[in-house]
Order: structure tokens, then sequence, then C-alpha cells
């Protein structure tokens, strides 16, 4: 049952009051979502139920799995077929997907994994919010591997930012993360759905060689082989073994470290064009907030309330968290003195931001992990608190 | 004649030779499969191979047909969205006691719960290989391995108990030795509409004799062809005059439903509940 309903608006456009889940599904309808495996979870329930409901009307198909393992199997063999393929998740869920998109990583599957965020360890906070799993989103299947991971602030975001994902996923042939929250997800707003004309829509790269010539692996064409579906004339072998470029398992030392190299360097090289972010203000800002996800909504708030006391505050907003771009934070404006880094954790993505800048600044944490979403108050009397110390 | 058809289905590319022992039985189980195939006309194009981790799961690298090998127990679960987003597609799993019946227990039940259009291989060996010969969840009470030094204190699986059980509408076991019969049933399982098990009992002439003393690859042969017994012949047998006895035929065939059936007569209904306008 949908608790939403859409409207056309004078241009044409889909509008609505919806919540985070139920526009995240929406827009991977307008990215050219096929088929959807999950398995119950609080805070992502919304977006199954949505999948279960429109996916069957779109020519697209759902299913419920028997466990997370099993949906995130489920939506890379999809994805072999050639379709576009999501699966929908939270902490619990997501750690138990990391063995199968391990596997999507090494074999270049493109698929979306959204993570609704709630607060853990372990079972943790079931229905409150949290942004625990920055880390785990990059780090959480073992290996090195190359992960793309995005964070929406806002419902129209991740309407943006979901299409975003499946557009990464298939350009770049890799998984890519959708690092919702439950304040996000959960929340309602009004929604303005792009018109086709409006939406770059992207598919994946499919080769022109000859079927007994071609290499699911092949190196000739740069770092992202061409893609061929399973059920095509294209016949060939994919494994969870490192392998060379026809697929086929090796242990050649060059071959391993030929392919570990090319799937990292794939991402790497295109960090700036995978790099979404938003500057408010900066431009005279002598003190910067550094935040992604809902508390960038405070953040913007405390940033206003700031100014209108005389402080000069400006926001960096992160959309894209991985890969992390470190040219960010090497070009800010020499005028900021003062860094304060905004998350639902104990301090996740403030290490890496530690790690690029090399200037003298000074870095600061303001962390929230008691399962209550952050007020722009909050953050404001922090930022007033340590004004006072120094001065 | 034999050899011409497999030649036929090996893949060009592929460098040999393969992973198995001398005297294993999967060579066996993978050939009664590929004539199965070939006896039903399928398309190289359209039949998809997918498996999971261990010796077995090997097998569809050395074969010319578009296949997954995927993550340890986790075949079913591919296999599953490959089927689902392509209902077109003939889906063949080759899986093992191990990754089967153990860490994919769960997907096994499931899909035979769904009663998905797939047809699984489970080569049955009842010990972890590649491993190094740890007991499985089909091992005999009291047969050794690298972990049952004492030997094992656990109840087996009967895999075509368990399968009809969870609703599979194809069930049937034969065994490496009658490898005619295996691939007979195999093409009865791929041609039924529906989740179709094979149970194959194969012989380990490596781990499973190491720790079991059960000689060699001709020997285990020759114990599982004395062994063998049809389901007519069983139900006359005690429990006690079955124990060691390996019952061989078509534990279940029938016509549940289908899954991808269903989900299609599902998104008839689905699209005929909107009006147009309501579609992005």
């Amino acid at each position: 049952m949908l608790f939403y309903k859409l409207y056309k608006d004078e241009q044409g456009r889909k509008v609505g009051f919806l919540q985070g889940n139920e526009a995240c599904l929406e827009a991977a309808l307008i990215a050219g979502l096929k088929f959807f495996a999950g398995y119950p979870i609080t805070p992502s329930s919304e977006i199954a139920a949505v999948a279960a409901e429109k996916l069957p009307m779109y020519g697209g198909r759902f299913i419920q799995m028997e466990d997370e393992l099993s949906s995130m199997a489920a939506i890379v063999g999809a994805s072999m077929t050639g379709k576009k393929t999501m699966t929908a998740t939270s902490g619990p869920g997501f750690s138990l997907k990391q063995e199968n998109l391990g596997y999507a990583c090494l074999n270049e599957v493109p698929c979306v994994i959204v993570n609704v965020q709630r607060g853990g360890p372990s079972t943790g906070l079931p229905t409150q919010v949290s942004q625990g799993d920055v880390m785990q989103a990059k780090w959480g299947s073992h290996g090195d591997h190359p992960i793309i991971a995005l964070s929406p602030s806002s419902v129209q975001e991740v309407v943006e930012l979901t299409i975003q994902a499946f557009n990464f996923a298939e350009q770049y042939r890799n998984p890519v993360v959708l690092l919702m929250d439950e304040t996000v997800a959960h929340m309602r707003e009004k929604i303005v759905f792009p018109l086709a004309e409006e939406t770059e829509i992207i598919n994946r790269h499919h080769s022109e060689v000859d079927p007994q010539k071609y290499k699911p692996f092949d190196t000739s064409f740069g770092d992202i082989p061409p893609f061929e579906n399973f059920g095509s004339e294209y016949r060939y072998f994919i494994t969870g073994l490192i392998h060379d470029e026809y697929g086929y398992p090796t242990t050649k030392p060059l071959e391993v470290k030929n392919l570990l190299d090319r799937i990292h360097r794939k991402i790497n090289d295109h960090t700036q064009q995978l790099s979404l972010f938003e500057q408010y203000q900066t431009e005279d800002a002598e003190t910067l907030i550094i935040s992604y996800g809902s508390p960038v909504r405070s953040c913007l708030g405390a940033m206003e309330a700031g100014r209108k006391k005389g402080m000069k505050i400006g926001v960096l907003q992160l959309k894209t968290i991985w890969p992390f771009n470190p040219e960010i934070f090497t070009k800010l404006p020499s005028k900021i003195k003062n860094i304060y880094v905004v998350e639902l954790n104990m301090g996740q993505l403030i290490l890496e931001i530690e790690r690029v800048i090399k200037r003298k600044v000074n870095i600061q944490g303001i962390n929230k992990y008691d399962g209550l979403f952050i007020s722009d108050q909050e953050i404001l009397k922090y930022l007033e608190q340590q004004q006072g110390k120094k001065s | 004649m034999m050899q011409d058809i497999i030649h036929q289905y090996l893949r060009p590319s592929k460098k040999f030779p393969h992973v198995w022992c001398p005297g294993c039985g999967d060579g066996i189980v993978l050939s009664a499969i590929v004539r199965a195939i070939h006896s039903l006309g399928k398309s190289k194009n359209e039949t998809v191979l997918v498996s999971g981790i261990g010796c077995s799961s090997r097998a569809p690298v050395y074969v010319d047909f578009p296949a997954l090998h995927g993550t340890h127990g986790r075949a079913l679960a591919f296999a599953t969205g490959i089927k689902m987003a392509n209902p077109e597609l003939t889906v063949v799993v080759i899986t093992g006691d191990g990754d089967g019946l153990a860490i994919g227990g769960n997907h096994f039940i499931h899909a035979c719960r769904r009663n998905i259009d797939i047809t699984a291989v489970v080569f049955n060996n009842s010990i972890y290989g590649m491993t190094g010969g740890q007991y499985s969840p089909t091992m005999k009470v009291n047969d050794y391995g690298a972990t049952a030094p004492y030997g094992n204190i656990e109840r087996p699986f009967d895999v075509c108990d368990l399968a009809s059980a969870a609703g599979a509408n194809f069930v049937a076991r034969a065994t490496a030795y009658h490898a005619i019969m295996l691939e007979k049933f195999i093409k009865m399982g791929i041609a039924k509409k529906g989740l179709s098990i094979i149970d194959v009992i194969t012989p380990c002439p490596t781990l499973y004799s190491f720790y079991n003393k059960a000689g060699k690859n001709i020997d285990m042969m020759e114990s599982i062809r004395d062994r063998t017994i049809t389901i007519q012949k069983a139900e006359q047998l005690s429990d006690a005059e079955k124990e060691d006895k390996i019952v061989v035929g078509i534990f279940a065939n029938r016509d549940f439903p289908e899954y991808t059936g269903i989900y299609s007569d599902l998104m008839e209904r689905a699209k005929r509940s909107v009006k147009d306008e309501e579609l992005l």
C-alpha cells in the first residue's frame, strides 16, 4: 500500500509529499531500475514496500529473499543479465551484504546498495538515526576494493543522488552505496521529480567486438571494460577468485597486481568527476562546518544564526563520501582558521579530513551518537563555546 | 561419440588441466550435465551455469556457457536473481554438499519453497575436499574427517527428503557410477518447470578415502555400485537394513506452480491496476 500520492505541476513534473525512502524508489524507477531484491529491515523497509508495489507496474521484478546475503547475491545475478538492480538495508544487513558487495566490486557488476543508517553497533538502535557506517561503506568487505558512496541531506537530494548512484554504477561498472540515514529516510518533504528531458540517464557501455574475441575484463578499452549480458551471444565466465582478462582464475603475480591496480584506478582517476559537494558562504568564512547527510540541514541553520551574530561561518557539504576527494580541502580559502566536522558518529570522516589538510588549522569534531538528531542550536552553542575559550 | 559432444562444449579459451584429483567423480557428473543440456537442444548462449565454492563448483569454468562462479553457499541466490531478471534463460546450479546444504542451507530450502525454475545438481561426496577433508552435513555418523578425528557425531541430511519436504517440483538421486541414470535425471530436472534437485553421490578418493581408508577410486566406485538400491527395493527394507545403502530414483515429480510464471501473472495484474497517467 502506498502512503503518498503523486500529482503533476504546471510544467508536467511529478510532485508529491514524500519521505526519503519513498522518494528513493521513485527516483530509482526514473533511473531505470528493473530488479529489486531485499530483506525486511528497519528503517529502510518502505523502499522495499514501494518496490514490491511499483516495479511490476513498470515491467520490473521484485523479490523478498530469505536473508540479506541472498538479496545482495540476487541483485548481482540479475545485473549480469543487463538489468539495473538495487537492494536496500540498514547497518546489520549492510554487514551481511559485504560478502557479495566485494564480489560485485571484483567482477565490476553495476548495482546500487542503499544503507539507511541506524544506531549501532550490532542491533543497536533500530529506529534511530546514525552515520556510523561511513567507514564500513569503504572498508566493510575484505580485501582492497573500490567503492563509490553518496550521501543525501534532504528528500530532494535523495532523488538527485539515487539517479546519480545508478548513473555512476553503470558508467564505472562498480557498485554504488547510497548512504542515507534514518532522518532523511523518514522525513517528509515536498518533492519535484525531474522530467525525462531534464534527467541524464547513463547505461552501461557494450562492446562491439566479435563474440569469439570478447574478454569480460579486456584492458584494451581502457580501465572500464565493456559489459555484455548473460543470455547474449557473448559467453563468458566470472568468479570471485582473482581473474585474468578472460575471467579465469589466476595467481600470476603480474595479473593479480594489474587487476587490483586497474579496478582502483578506474575510480581514483575519476575522483573529480565523482566528487559532488556544495559550498555555502565559504568565500569570507573564518569558521567552516563540514558535514554530509541529514546533519547538513542543521549546519546551515547554525550558519545562518551565527552569521546574524557576526560569526563568519561557512558550510561545506559532501555529497560524495567515497572516493574521498582531497582537492576540496587543499583548495579551501586561507582565511579559514577553524574547521568543525559534524557527524552522527564518534568521528569517522574527520579522520580523512585530518589526513589531507596539511596546513595549520584547528580541526574538531562535533559528534552526536545518542540516537537523536543534532539541532542547529547545539552546533551553534558548541561553536560559541569554542570561540569563548579562544577570546 | 560422447567425447565429440564434450569437446563441443569445452571453453575454447580455457587453459587446462582442471583442478580435480585423479579419480574424482566430479568430471563424470559434469559430463552428465553437459550431455543432458545437449540432448535437450538448449542453446549455449541461453543456458547459464551458476556455482558456489568448493571442488564441484569449479566445474563451470571448463564448459562453454555463460557462467557465474559465486561465493560460498550462494549459488542458488545468484541463480534466483538471474532467473528472475530473465526468465527465458535455462539456469543450472552446480553445488556441493557443504556449499549447498551447510553454508547455503537456507538458500536451498527457500529456493525449493519458491519452486523457481532452476535445476540444482548437488555433487555429494560427504566431505569438504578443497579445504582438507572436514565433515559435511551429509557425512554419515562415525565416518572420519579432518574435523571428525573421533568419528562424526552429527546426523546427516538426506538431501532428497529435505528438497521434497521444502517443496521442489522434481527431486532425484543418482550416483557417479550410474552415469546414464544421472544424465536422465538431470535431463528430466531441466525439462521440469519448477525447482529440480539432483543429489549425486560421488567419490572423493583423495580426502574422504584418506580419512576413511576407502581405497582408490575403483574401490569407492565398486562400493557405490554395491550399496546402491532403488526406491522400490528400499521400501522393503528396515531402517537398519537401509543404514549403509544409497537409495536412487525419483523422489518427487509434481507440478506445483512455478515462481517466475506466478510473478509474470502478478505483473499483468499490477499493470492492469494502474491508469496510464499514474505511471511516470
